[in-house]
């Protein structure tokens, strides 16, 4: 998109750090999160769910179940839409959700739902699932991404596959990547030094707190109201609809305050459930997953299995890599292997470069989004081969990125020309900061790693109300993850020119604005921002308007500043500024109110590079690791609310340490979840953690008018591997699997040891 | 299943609620008392997020039952502001932005407002170990010790 | 469920003799709520022996040792100075046994009636040679803590027993307890293994007594008797303490789950025993 009026510098409000519009709500319990609405008449549903990790489901009885007192309805895969589509050509991902959501010939994980219930207490509704008789006949399964794609793997659902795939692979493998330029074979062979190893990295959950909630209305009219904890309220109208069979328009859908998301709450699992037991009950159904269904049901990222094979000449300078990324992303396709591959090797200018991503499905749940969905697994395994390559050719692992960096104009390992990017920066912030010139301990290892992610854009429509007293409202259509209703109100008192605490910005429902893309991608800063200055800018042209009008003068001759509507120049007049508050005080009287709009579809989000340090202690006795010092360097473009930004690096590194240490999904030999609590679930705690220090890079993305680009998820990016860097200098030893948990380093401790 | 008949005080409030035997006090605060602040993550006792404080003792209200409240004191999140005016804490959490998402922080302020009310000079150290038991899955907890260590040195000035 | 409060032990153990279908006693709540919530298990009896007389309280016994309450929850133990002084293992102990809030409601006894083998304060109170007050309905009797476990999650506990009080010893003159455990975490989680261990010292410094025990590496816990051997008539030394080691290993006998696996665990109660013993000695007063 291109921008004719960006602003760069003299920011007045933007880059301030306002206290948050939600804080008095959220520090006094008064917030509404998904669980804490009620409805009248309200009934609690719950689900039952499949002991078993691959099974044909021979049949349903609900009769003892429909016979308890107090329950009023019990649904089952007959209760939804037989054909849920958007209409021609998007058959593919809704049958999937409807399928994940509620399963039809064969439950495909442990935990896939199979059937629910509503009863007028929660207790009674647990007691009715257990009346529900299902017969199943166990199939095969295999939950390992290098298992279900070899030969003899049991097929998980046959013509998955999409036509990416080439001939002659398991069924499993659903979608296949190939992209990459140069020669690697010739890059490989002008190398000085070659280095190929293989990594695994574990299924992780994004370990929101707060579960899935909603409550669902539906009446036999098919008109229906949704509220729910959701990262995109519109997605889940779109999806829902098209699972019950309903027009679209006709559900409202509301998001509520939202506990926690990661990218694991952008679609839909509970939601439909509780519209079809509405439907049938024709009563409100609020449904709230329990910890243990969180985690067994709905989406984890993916686990993975990589080759990278890296050459590097002993100046430092990469001749040519290669990687291939195999991810298994549950029942479903879509785990995420173009993202894997793509952002591999983003970080460094190669002219050889060669990747290669598989999608392969297993007997696990669905795979989410989870903050830079594929991209933290990639940078693992290739930052840790590049740490390798350092340390055998004696080299400062800074200055070889340094040498290698991405930077404005080169050609991208997944294709397009780079525009203005940060990597430099971040590197050189790095090198230049206190942390990395601190000598370590005596048993401490230091690690460091770049990450990158694209950032994205996506449907967006905001609108902006003045209103008599000169103050504003601001109605914005992505769920705040982050505290970006104090960013929006930010750029829209830059724009306005009137203060930051005269203007308040509401997350909108369905009903009243366009479609919003979810809240994913790191796109509300960047998306939101652009369409909320748009409609400032819009509204401020409308009030300059009024201006001239009151003026008699024509309307070019009007500009807007610092609040106040001011004759353009000399020859425009001798009026007094006249005040935002003065327009809006009689607006109704002057033409009616004034609201700016802004609907798009941004598409210059511009990608985002960090540089992160950390420094690790382990125990050799007993494997365990203590991360003794964090530092996360970043480009932001332009922090529009410092604090959050810090708040999102912060938040990226700690659950990246949760994933490189301890985190990951367990199955036992029963294709059974293990550990589907936060007991043996081990996310990291504040007694695990140091603080985690931060530097904000700004190079401004062109693609913004302010500069912005996300920054939510490219702090997730090099956590892994960074980690995986300190961990393997600390214990003398590579560790090339993650979780690196005290077992795995005493293991490789001692096969070290032993030769 | 016949209930039971509670008489409690919650927040200073002579309260009473009927409850199955079998319902938690943060079922009861949440579905019967609409004291919906105190939230469940986990059921477990393994988040946090419904600490409570009974009888002067910080406890999971997911793991302490309904019935177990008779006669007791019970102080949520809900009764740490007086009035219109706010605990130093949620003050400092505001400021310091010490929340995102804010689903942990009714049972962070809890259980740090109990921390601080039986060590006002804790270390560091001292604050997440207390705090291990809250999750928090947003921030990496910095802000969120930042503003109590803060919080703490404030309410000593004043005394 | 029927949930009832006996203000005695002895109506605990009438209600409990005379109940139908499955019991369950409620003390600190934190392992019969789980599972109740989670809906693994929900007894048709719960009694909650809180308001029973003598449930709360820490005493002094007459011989110059300790009755613990069976309801005296962790925070409890952890702020009585002279107790957490005479018994740090025990103590310690109960105090690693999850969050603060925990603390709050867990106690000694529930830890132990639970049956897990992974219980943290089960080791501390073998290697302190704790017995156990069990109440039923022909009176009280005094059993040692290696009777109470059974396999995992189950007791020799008959119906109609309920546990009054965890009874410590007298600490000897020139004696001290430790207990150490390994998490993957710095809290919050359950022990991959646990080792307690208690030593008295002769003047010269000598170790002249010991216990060691293990847990979460077998069924139920471990009192190793050969690794309390191998430290006796020894200072402690690096040789000592290594063959402790290997004999603490040599005795575990566990399962890979979730947790740890086989190889992990034996390999960290050798580690554990090494560590808890060092910290037992200087305890007892003893310098290396």
């Amino acid at each position: 998109m291109a921008l004719d009026d960006t602003k760069t510098k003299d920011f007045k409000f933007v880059g301030t750090r306002p206290e948050r519009p939600d804080g008095v709500d959220k520090v006094t319990g008064r917030a509404k999160f998904g669980a804490d609405m009620t409805a009248p008449g309200m009934l609690h549903g719950a689900i039952l769910r499949s002991p078993h990790a691959h099974a044909r489901i021979l049949s349903i009885d609900t009769s003892k179940a429909e016979a308890l007192k107090g329950v009023k309805a019990v649904v089952t895969r007959a209760d939804f839409s037989t054909n849920p589509t958007f209409g021609p050509g998007l058959t593919g991902e809704p049958w999937n959700v409807l399928e994940n959501v509620m399963a039809g010939e064969k439950a495909l994980y442990d935990g896939h739902a199979v059937a629910a219930v509503a009863a007028t207490s929660a207790l009674i509704a647990r007691d009715a699932l257990k009346l529900i008789d299902v017969t199943y006949e166990v199939l095969d399964h295999v939950t390992d991404v290098d298992k279900a794609m070899a030969e003899g793997a049991p097929v998980i659902r046959e013509g998955a596959a999409d036509k990416s795939v080439p001939a002659g692979m398991h069924p499993n493998v659903v979608r296949y990547h190939d992209s990459g330029h140069g020669d690697v074979e010739a890059g490989f062979a002008e190398a000085d030094l070659v280095l190929e190893n293989s990594f695994k990295t574990e299924a992780t959950h994004q370990g929101y707190i707060e579960p899935h909630a909603c409550l669902g209305s539906l009446g036999n009219d098919g008109k229906g109201e949704l509220w729910c904890t959701t990262q995109g309220h519109w997605y889940a109208q779109k999806m829902c609809a098209a699972l019950l069979g309903l027009e679209t328009s006709q559900l409202r859908v509301t998001a509520s305050e939202i506990g926690g998301g990661f990218g694991g709450k952008t679609t839909v699992f509970i939601e439909p459930v509780a519209l079809a037991l509405s439907r049938k009950a024709n009563k409100p159904v609020k449904i709230v997953m329990s910890r243990s269904e969180v985690f067994r049901a709905t989406g984890p990222t993916a686990s993975t299995s990589m080759d990278i094979k890296i050459g590097m000449k002993k100046d430092g300078t990469i001749t040519a890599a290669s990687g291939v990324f195999r991810l298994q992303g549950g029942a479903f396709p879509g785990a995420p292997c173009e993202f894997t591959a793509m952002c591999a090797f983003a970080p460094y200018a190669l002219e050889n470069v060669h990747q290669i991503g598989y999608d392969v499905m297993s007997n696990r749940p669905k795979q989410a989004a989870y903050r830079a969905p594929g991209s933290p697994m990639a940078a693992f395994a290739v930052e840790s081969v590049i740490d390798d390559l350092c340390k055998e050719l004696g080299l400062d692992p800074i200055d070889v990125r340094l040498k290698n960096a991405s930077h404005k104009g080169t050609k991208a390992s997944f294709g397009p020309r780079f525009d203005d990017i940060g990597l430099v920066e971040t590197l050189e912030a790095a090198k230049a900061h206190e942390h990395y010139n601190t000598p370590l301990k005596e048993g401490q290892g230091r690690g460091i790693s770049c990450g990158f992610w694209f950032n994205h854009g996506g449907e967006t429509a905001v609108s902006l109300a003045l209103s008599e007293d000169g103050t504003a409202q601001i109605s914005v259509g992505t769920p705040d993850i982050g505290g970006s209703r104090a960013s929006m109100a930010l750029m829209a008192a830059e724009e306005l020119g009137i203060p930051y605490e005269h203007i308040r910005c509401t997350v909108a429902d369905t009903a009243t604005l366009g479609y919003n893309e979810i809240s994913h991608g790191s796109r509300v800063t960047y998306a939101s921002g652009l369409a909320t200055i748009k409609a400032a800018k819009d509204a401020v042209n409308k009030l300059c308007k009024r201006a001239a009008q009151k003026w008699g003068i024509p309307e070019d001759a009007v500009k807007w500043e610092d609040g106040c509507a001011v004759p353009s120049g000399a020859n425009a007049g001798d009026f007094d500024p006249l005040p935002l508050a003065k327009i809006t005080a009689n607006m109704g009287a002057t033409g009616g109110p004034i609201v700016g709009h802004f609907e798009a579809t941004p598409e210059g989000a511009g990608v985002s590079f960090a540089t992160h340090i950390v420094d690790a202690e382990v125990d050799h006795e007993t494997g365990k690791t203590k991360i003794v010092r964090y530092t996360v360097v970043q480009d932001a473009g332009k922090a529009i609310h410092p604090t959050y930004v810090e708040g999102q690096f912060q938040g990226g590194a700690a659950q990246g340490i949760g994933w490189a240490l301890n985190e990951e999904y367990i199955y036992g030999d029963d294709g059974r979840l293990q550990n589907a609590g936060f007991l043996d679930y081990r996310i990291p705690l504040a007694s695990d953690l140091p603080m985690i220090d931060t530097v904000i890079v700004e190079v401004a993305n062109p693609g913004h008018p302010y500069g912005v680009r996300g920054v939510g998820e490219t702090s997730i990016c090099p956590p892994l591997a960074a980690i995986a860097n300190a961990v393997s200098a600390a214990a003398g030893v590579r560790m090339r699997e993650l979780p690196m948990s005290p077992p795995r380093i005493v293991a490789a401790l001692k096969a070290a040891q032993d030769g | 299943m016949s209930k039971i008949h509670v008489n409690t005080t919650v927040n200073g409030d002579e309260v009473d609620f009927l409850c199955d035997p079998r319902e938690t006090l943060l079922d009861c605060l949440r579905d019967k008392l609409q004291l919906t602040g105190s939230k469940e993550g986990c059921g477990t006792g393994d988040c946090g997020a419904c600490s409570v404080v009974l009888d002067g003792r910080l406890v999971c209200a997911c793991l302490v039952l309904g019935v177990e409240a008779e006669g007791k004191t019970v102080d949520t999140v809900e009764g740490i502001a007086k009035g219109q005016d706010l605990h130093p804490l949620q003050e400092k959490f505001i400021k310091y932005a010490a929340l995102q998402c804010g689903i942990c922080t009714p049972g962070i302020l809890v259980a740090t407002k109990n921390l601080l009310e039986r060590s006002p000079n804790p270390t560091e150290t001292e604050v997440r170990y207390w705090l291990a038991g809250n999750l928090c899955r947003c921030t990496g907890y910095d802000k969120i010790i930042r503003a109590i260590m803060d919080t703490a040195a404030e309410m000593r000035e004043a005394g | 469920m029927q949930y009832y409060s006996p203000d005695s032990f002895s109506s605990a153990a009438e209600i409990a003799s005379k109940a139908q279908g499955s019991i369950r006693f409620l003390a600190g709540g934190t392992d019969v709520l789980v599972q109740l919530r989670s809906d693994i298990f929900t007894p048709d009896t719960l009694i909650d022996i809180k308001k029973a007389e003598g449930a709360k309280s820490i005493e002094r016994t007459e011989d110059g040792g300790w009755r613990i309450g069976a309801a005296v929850a962790g925070a409890e133990m952890s702020e009585h100075a002279e107790l957490k002084n005479e018994w740090p293992g025990v103590v310690e102990a109960v105090d690693l046994i999850g969050s603060t809030q925990i603390q709050g409601r867990a106690t000694l006894v529930g830890n132990l009636c639970n049956g897990s083998p992974a219980a943290d304060s089960v080791p501390a109170l073998v290697a302190a040679d704790a017995r156990i007050v069990v109440q039923s309905l022909s009176g009280e009797r005094i059993v040692s803590v290696m009777d109470i476990p059974k396999s995992p999650g189950k007791t020799n506990l008959e119906k109609g027993d309920v546990v009054k009080a965890v009874l410590l010893p007298t600490r000897a003159e020139r004696s001290g307890d430790a207990y150490l455990r390994f998490i993957p975490r710095s809290e919050m989680d359950i022990a991959v293994a646990g080792c307690g261990v208690w030593l008295q010292l002769d003047e010269q410094g000598v170790v002249s007594a010991a216990r060691v025990s293990l847990g979460a590496v077998a069924p139920t816990v471990l009192d190793v008797d050969a690794a309390a051997k191998a430290i006796i008539g020894t200072k402690l030394d690096d040789a000592a303490l290594e063959n402790m080691a290997a004999v603490a290993s040599s005795a575990c006998n566990p399962i890979t789950d979730r947790r740890g696996t086989v190889e992990y665990r034996t390999h960290l109660a050798g580690v554990l025993a090494k560590r808890a013993a060092k910290i037992a000695y200087t305890r007892a007063g003893g310098s290396q």
